[in-house]
């Protein structure tokens, strides 16, 4: 099957620092794949490489067999490539779902060719608060919610433009034990919808559960790409983590 | 309430107030009238991308001031020679389109910046702006340049009359317009910007695109609110045409009603401008400044989301 996401010898600089160097990865349809690294390793730089928020010095990026180097954000986004943000950034000055509608008029119903009518939209965004359980919550502003629940926010507006691939950066930092199984359990119903997904992750015990695939990233390079189990014992990835 | 009754009632609203004019003998009243419409259209035109989109430009004069020498230029070239006698909305429908293509210029070269460098920019290229027509000889360049009034004017009468007539026009537009884009598609689009453009364009918004429409709307409007100056004040110099009141009262007046929605300008503009002719005539121009200096600092401080955000909660609790 040919993959969704192809990466072919990416490479970021910021100056004189690499952030990203030389990495290649190919991410098959419908599938779990967990990025992992040390902190300042490239995890974030890769996906505002591949979300079209910084632009990559050399490489290619295909996505569903376009080749989307020089893309904005947003042509990306139409494209079908959605992210939620390390820490949530929602729209401040509109309700909760008002924020789902954000990506519905701009980028689900730009990709359909046709307008989705108003009350398909209304329901599109109490489908989508449903599924996150924040329906009870739609007409207030996003300063009322909790942590977990702007974390939910920010996966439901991000499923909102409708996607083929999500970006989940660290969607579960900072939450509590079932606040984590609660993420969890809502991936991987995104998923089971066909959505091809990208977990990345501090949190070893969610990324070893979630994902099919893992990749380890240290100072920008790929050092690793297998089996969650497999990748673990890497004595590559071991002295990454722990040291020499 | 839907946006062609919300126009309809507003338009009723113009003409009531028109024709309530009518009876009054005094011409300052159409004077100051003019003043303060002139303000809603400038601030209403301003709030399209600094308060709808959170940019705020300082180069209100500039855009104004297109729209005034155009005027000028038009004026000279077809009136005063009698090739074509160009009428008011003509003017104001030149004025308005030079001005939104300056605006969509000024949003190329200064929309990728943010925060204080986009409004240093706008500072700037509204000097470069105003230095070009000073050494504009065609216009009048430094000297200025002369505009005769026509001695009436059609449907009503008196000159004073119909431009404070057109100016109404042009503010029930504006607002119209304002509302209407509050609550479209692209008034959530321009949400998104001011609430946070890395997230707008990760939702699929052409943010760039949208803040471009924004400048070229604002710049339209600034400009058709300035098209009808030269007839107005019969004598246009670059020192008035450019004048800092304008930038200034253009901000002030939506941030002291708000500037989030479309009624907060209207309702500053309404009450900065009827104080400002008040103090101007009771007690002098330069305190009217200073008054508007004052309720800006205050009501940064006190009320930053100006008289609409104070009123808001009260509303909202009384429905609840």
């Amino acid at each position: 099957m040919a993959p969704l996401l192809e990466v072919d010898d990416l490479s970021k600089r910021f100056g004189g620092f690499v952030a990203l160097d030389g990495v290649s990865l190919a991410v098959a349809p419908g599938e779990r794949l967990g990025l992992i690294g040390p902190n300042g390793s490239g995890k974030s730089t890769l996906v505002n490489c591949l979300c079209g928020a910084l632009h990559n010095e050399s490489g290619v990026v295909r996505f569903d067999g376009t080749n989307v180097n020089g893309m904005t954000a947003h042509q990306r986004t139409r494209l079908g490539m959605a992210r939620s943000f390390q820490l949530p950034r929602p729209f401040t000055s509109l309700s909760l779902a008002d924020n789902l509608r954000i990506p519905l008029i701009y980028s689900a119903n730009m990709r359909r060719g046709s307008h989705f009518t108003a009350a398909e939209i209304e329901n599109r965004c109490g489908e989508l608060l449903r599924l996150v359980g924040l329906d009870a919550k739609a007409r207030r502003l996003p300063r009322d919610l909790t942590q977990v629940e702007m974390r939910k926010l920010e996966l439901a507006r991000a499923m909102g433009a409708d996607p083929k691939l999500l970006i989940a950066d660290e969607a579960m930092a900072g939450l509590s034990h079932s606040e984590i199984e609660d993420i969890l359990k809502l991936l991987d119903q995104l998923n089971q919808r066909g959505i091809t997904i990208i977990l990345i992750e501090h949190i070893m015990r969610a990324v070893m559960s979630f994902s099919q695939r893992l990749v380890v990233l240290v100072s920008g390079k790929k050092i690793a790409d297998g089996k969650p189990q497999d990748v673990i014992r890497d004595p590559e990835v071991e002295r990454a983590y722990l040291g020499q | 309430m839907r946006s062609w009754l919300f126009t309809l009632i507003l338009a009723v609203a113009g003409a009531a107030l028109f024709a309530l004019s009518r009876f009054i003998q005094n011409d300052y009243f159409f004077f100051a009238g003019y003043v303060v419409l002139q303000y809603i259209v400038l601030s209403t035109a301003w709030n399209i991308l600094g308060g709808y989109c959170g940019y705020v430009n300082f180069g209100t004069a500039a855009l104004f001031a297109i729209g005034a020498y155009t005027t000028v230029a038009l004026h000279k070239l077809l009136v005063t020679s009698r090739i074509y006698p160009m009428s008011m909305p003509e003017l104001i429908v030149i004025g308005g389109a030079v001005s939104a293509v300056v605006g969509l210029g000024i949003g190329y070269l200064t929309l990728r910046l943010r925060g204080a460098f986009f409004s240093i920019a706008t500072l700037a290229l509204a000097v470069v702006i105003q230095t070009i027509i000073t050494n504009w000889d065609y216009v009048g360049g430094s000297r200025g340049a002369y505009v005769i009034r026509p001695p009436s004017a059609p449907l009503v009468g008196s000159y004073i009359q119909y431009l404070f007539l057109v100016m109404l026009v042009l503010a029930v537009i504006s607002v119209a317009v304002a509302r209407l884009i509050e609550r479209s598609r692209l008034g959530y689009g321009f949400a998104t910007i001011r609430d946070d453009e890395i997230a707008a364009e990760a939702s699929g918004v052409p943010t760039l695109r949208l803040k471009l429409i924004a400048t070229t709307l604002s710049g339209a409007l600034m400009g058709m609110a300035g098209a009808p100056l030269p007839y107005y004040v019969g004598y246009l110099d670059p020192a008035s045409g450019f004048n800092l009141a304008y930038a200034v009262n253009s901000i002030a007046m939506p941030v002291i009603g708000g500037t989030t929605t479309w009624i907060g300008p209207l309702i500053g503009a309404v009450l900065l401008g009827t104080l400002q002719q008040w103090v101007t005539v009771t007690i002098s121009s330069a305190v009217s400044l200073l008054i508007v200096g004052l309720l800006l600092v205050g009501f940064v401080i006190v009320a930053p989301n100006g008289l609409v955000g104070l009123v808001r909660p009260l509303f909202v609790r009384g429905k609840g």
